[in-house]
């Protein structure tokens, strides 16, 4: 049986049944779209106010100073074999593979989104060393309103995987677990858009004009 | 930056406390702030007391704080709205009082400042905004034919922080002061460096938690009413209502964005020494300006289209005729939600931008009344020829109809940016949206509230009492905000405690009497109350339809039982159940009964809103290690509630037999009432069919 039809028809058994689905898988999905329209205006303000202050240095160190290109490139592809992982992982529960697999990819997704993380720290602290912090300059302060903003919501991610993993191993994969799953890849896929705007107007954007 | 060591109280010692100032400087003004505090201290323990007394705080447990049913989360929201309604009205009063004894007025600036901030945030925030969620949250699931919105326990954390949210607000009277820098708290001045204390703290935090439960309020009614309406709900049959609730769930998914980011960055200007906002090191305040009023002009139609659709209701019903020209309805509410977006610019005529910008962003915002001259015309043809009831609803709804056009009129003439330049920032300004505020947005969600509150509770309003109350509101209305467009034109300025020339006195002293006649209409909705209450089992209406209504939603029993419809309706036309009655299967049995699954109760609202309100008031106080428990209980409690896999519970179809058979005996054993007697006892809401 295919995960999609098992999720496309809900139990109807009203008993205790762990993870039975109580709710039209279509309409938590699309919830769920609705919700990601919502951050995604929430990091387009973000957006907008950092490419207002892009000039706004005040004397203070700016983008050609701060960034570490290789560390970028590295973060990026990082991020973006983590969106390959959770497709094979979602690929793999809609074709039933053993529970040992998905669980498989979700773990190398989970640590290729944490070392995404640890790059990203030190970055940071690499910028703080050349005085780039928050406090010296408007640009600065909308630099790191952007670019951890996206970083917390990876954190997020990170941690439902955890919250996941956890439940799996509690229950197993039942329907409730492959639609929150389903949820958490569409979650991941986002962040990963997200990073390509920063990724253009933030580093690609601070290299041609900074 | 705040970086003084403080002990692990953070910020927070004795003469933080309200009273500690009043001991130091009894003065008048120190008298009203202490009395104030005093009030939510007493009324606390008085509500405590009461509630220990009468023994309610299982039933208050069960079936209130941990519900997940969206028709109690309706009534709770509505609670909260009237709670915080009368505080932001005593407020006005105060303020009013204030003006009119001018230049010898016994506030001081601080305190004057601090009360029209938290009259303003508490009334966008705190009452509208509540109210209309509330109304929405009871109403539209029903009217849609559903059994629950999409997502009862994110309508129950939504609810949560709202509510802790508004306690925060609460708890700034007593310990600590507000923000002085508006409702809209522009930096820099509600930056570190001009507001050191705790007051914009108040406000962002307050701002942030309430505004993240406004859009997921948002997302969780769009979704509803996109996804679980019932079999041939077509979305041109849905009931107007549902309509304007659409439109205005997606401005919160739209609109609140900018408002957080807004309230999140000046909070990092401030706790952290970010430069977003700041005057010095490349900071920008027109960002705050445009980020603000990116959400601040959505938001007034975001207030006033679910009060179109109340009056829509309303109109259609005690003229007892279809709604005219529903498809323009429908149409201008949606041109409104998008043209709302296309204006936000004319917030800030004068704060320096081309001419050509304010042309535009003025042209725009006059087009706004196009849609709304549509609806105000669709509502006069639906009257004409009815047979019109004056119930009370209908009265704040006519009283609407006049009043709007004249603030809709101001607002053109604002729109100009010309005649901008003279007025900003006086008290036309003012007048011009309390005259579109109350009427538009107030009005209807008071009409709504004795327009449903049957179906609600089972029992009617008081209808003398109602009408009562909504002629003193008109009248206590006009008394107050038609002379501020006089001063305001003479050039008085907005949110001054206190000015020399004498010319303005008589326009305050006026406006101060409207106060207390707006004050005496607030009494009046307490005495209908409580009057009502008493006399209830006079004005029951089990049936349901007590006003011979025309959507889904009265055509089940009042109270409307917790799943909603025994079976699911099927609907073949607008106006469903006119259409139901007409035809003559209306109140008829279902074909087969199923079992019903409901969510269960579930613990988390209730505890997200203690935690929630924690965190805020640690995070005001800078108490950074209680910030933290709170946070992770809060992460704890959303990731252990993850794992309850039992989260529905079972309604049997034997027990849905038992109670429809009942409520069709009743029906069978009521007498059709005529409409000329529905403010009678013989009104048991089942109403005669007429033509």
């Amino acid at each position: 049986m295919e995960v999609t039809t098992a999720v496309n028809s809900p139990s109807t058994n009203p008993g205790d049944t762990p993870g039975a689905l109580h709710k039209d898988p279509d309409v938590v999905i699309f919830g769920f779209w609705v919700f990601m329209m919502s951050d995604l205006i929430f990091f387009g303000v973000v957006f907008a106010i950092y490419i207002t202050m892009i000039g706004a240095t005040a004397g203070g160190p700016g983008p050609k100073e701060l960034f570490d290109f290789g560390s970028l490139f590295a973060q990026t592809m990082l991020l973006l074999t983590s969106s390959l992982t959770v497709g094979i992982a979602t690929v793999t529960m809609k074709h039933q593979r053993s529970q040992t697999s998905f669980l498989f990819w979700v773990v190398v997704t989970l640590v290729l989104g944490l070392g995404f993380l640890a790059l990203e720290l030190y970055d940071f602290s690499g910028m703080a060393a050349k005085g780039g912090v928050p406090q010296r300059s408007g640009y600065l302060s909308a630099f790191f309103g952007l670019v951890p903003l996206h970083g917390l919501h990876v954190t997020f991610g990170c941690l439902w995987m955890l919250v996941l993993i956890a439940q799996i191993w509690r229950v197993g994969m039942v329907d409730i677990i492959k639609l929150r799953f389903l949820r958490l890849a569409l979650f991941w896929h986002f962040l990963d858009l997200i990073w390509i705007g920063i990724f253009s107007v933030v580093y690609f954007g601070g290299w041609v004009y900074g | 930056m705040n970086s003084v060591d403080h002990g692990w109280l953070g910020k927070l010692n004795w003469d933080s406390i309200v009273f500690s100032s009043f001991l130091h400087n009894p003065s008048v003004s120190e008298a009203v702030a202490s009395a104030a505090g005093s009030i939510v201290i007493f009324a606390t323990l008085a509500t405590l007391g009461l509630m220990t007394w009468y023994r309610v705080w299982g039933t208050l447990w069960s079936e209130w704080l941990t519900s997940t049913d969206h028709k109690k989360i309706g009534i709770m929201y509505i609670v909260f709205a009237l709670v915080m309604l009368a505080r932001g009205l005593l407020e006005g009063m105060v303020m009013r009082a204030q003006q009119a004894a001018a230049p010898d007025g016994f506030l001081y600036a601080d305190h004057f400042a601090q009360l029209f901030s938290t009259h303003g945030t508490i009334m966008v925030f705190f009452v509208a905004v509540p109210f209309l969620v509330g109304i929405i949250n009871y109403v539209m699931p029903l009217q849609i034919g559903a059994r629950d919105v999409a997502f009862p326990v994110l309508n129950q954390l939504s609810l949560a922080v709202t509510v802790s949210s508004g306690l925060l607000m609460m708890v700034s009277l007593v310990v600590g002061e507000f923000s002085t820098g508006g409702w809209s708290a522009y930096p820099p001045y509600t930056g570190a460096d001009f507001s050191p204390g705790v007051g914009p703290d108040y406000w962002i935090w307050a701002i942030v938690f309430s505004g993240a439960g406004t859009t997921l309020t948002g997302i969780n009614f769009t979704v509803t009413i996109l996804k679980c309406r019932c079999p041939g709900m077509r979305p041109f049959r849905m009931p107007m209502f549902c309509w304007t609730a659409l439109c205005s769930s997606i401005l919160m998914i739209f609109a609140l964005p900018p408002l957080s980011v807004a309230a999140l960055m000046l909070g990092l200007d401030r706790y952290l020494d970010f430069h977003f906002f700041t005057n010095d090191l490349g900071g920008n305040m027109m960002n705050y300006a445009n980020l603000f009023w990116l959400f601040g002009h959505p938001e007034v139609y975001l207030l006033v289209l679910p009060a179109y659709g109340v009056f829509s209701e309303v109109f259609s019903t005690f003229s007892a005729k279809r709604l005219y020209g529903y498809k323009s309805l429908v149409f201008a509410t949606a041109s409104i939600a998008v043209l709302s977006f296309t204006v936000w610019l004319h917030h800030f005529f004068t704060m320096g931008q081309s001419p050509t910008i304010n042309i535009v962003f003025g042209i725009a915002t006059m087009l706004i009344a196009v849609p709304t001259g549509v609806k105000v015309y669709d509502w006069m043809a639906t009257m004409y020829r009815g047979r019109i009831r004056f119930t009370a609803p209908m009265i704040y709804a006519i009283g609407f109809l006049i009043l709007f056009v004249i603030g809709g009129l101001t607002g053109v003439i604002l729109a100009n940016p010309t005649v901008d330049f003279q007025v900003h920032n006086t008290l036309f300004l003012v007048a011009h949206f309390h005259n579109v505020l109350i009427p538009g947005v107030l009005f209807g969600l008071l009409a709504g509230y004795n327009y449903w509150f049957p179906k609600a509770f089972g029992f009617r309003l008081n209808d003398k009492l109602g009408r009562l109350s909504a002629f003193l509101w008109i009248a206590g209305f006009m008394m107050t905000f038609f002379p501020l467009y006089g001063a305001g034109l003479l050039g008085m300025p907005r949110r001054s405690f206190s000015y020399m020339d004498l010319t303005f006195k008589p326009f305050m002293v006026v406006a101060f009497i409207g106060a207390m006649v707006i004050l005496a209409a607030l009494i009046t909705i307490v005495v209908q109350l409580i009057v009502s209450v008493r006399n209830r089992n006079q004005n029951r209406v089990p049936v349901g339809d007590p006003w011979d209504g025309r959507s889904l939603e009265w055509s089940i029993p009042a109270p409307a039982p917790s799943y909603n419809f025994a079976q699911l309706p099927r609907v073949t036309e607008r106006d469903a159940f006119t259409e139901a009655k007409e035809q003559g299967y209306a109140y008829q049995p279902p074909k087969v009964y199923r079992d019903i699954e409901l969510p269960k109760n579930n613990p988390l609202g209730f505890i997200l809103c203690v935690a929630s309100g924690v965190l805020m008031f640690a995070l005001v106080w800078y108490i950074w290690w209680l910030a933290l428990v709170s946070a992770l209980v809060i992460l704890s409690a959303v990731i252990a509630s993850s794992f309850r896999w039992e989260s529905e519970r079972v309604i049997l179809a034997s027990e849905l037999q038992s109670d429809t058979e009942r409520w069709l005996g009743l029906v069978k054993r009521s007498q059709a009432v005529d409409r000329d007697l529905e403010n009678t006892p013989q009104n048991t809401g089942y109403a005669k069919l007429e033509h």
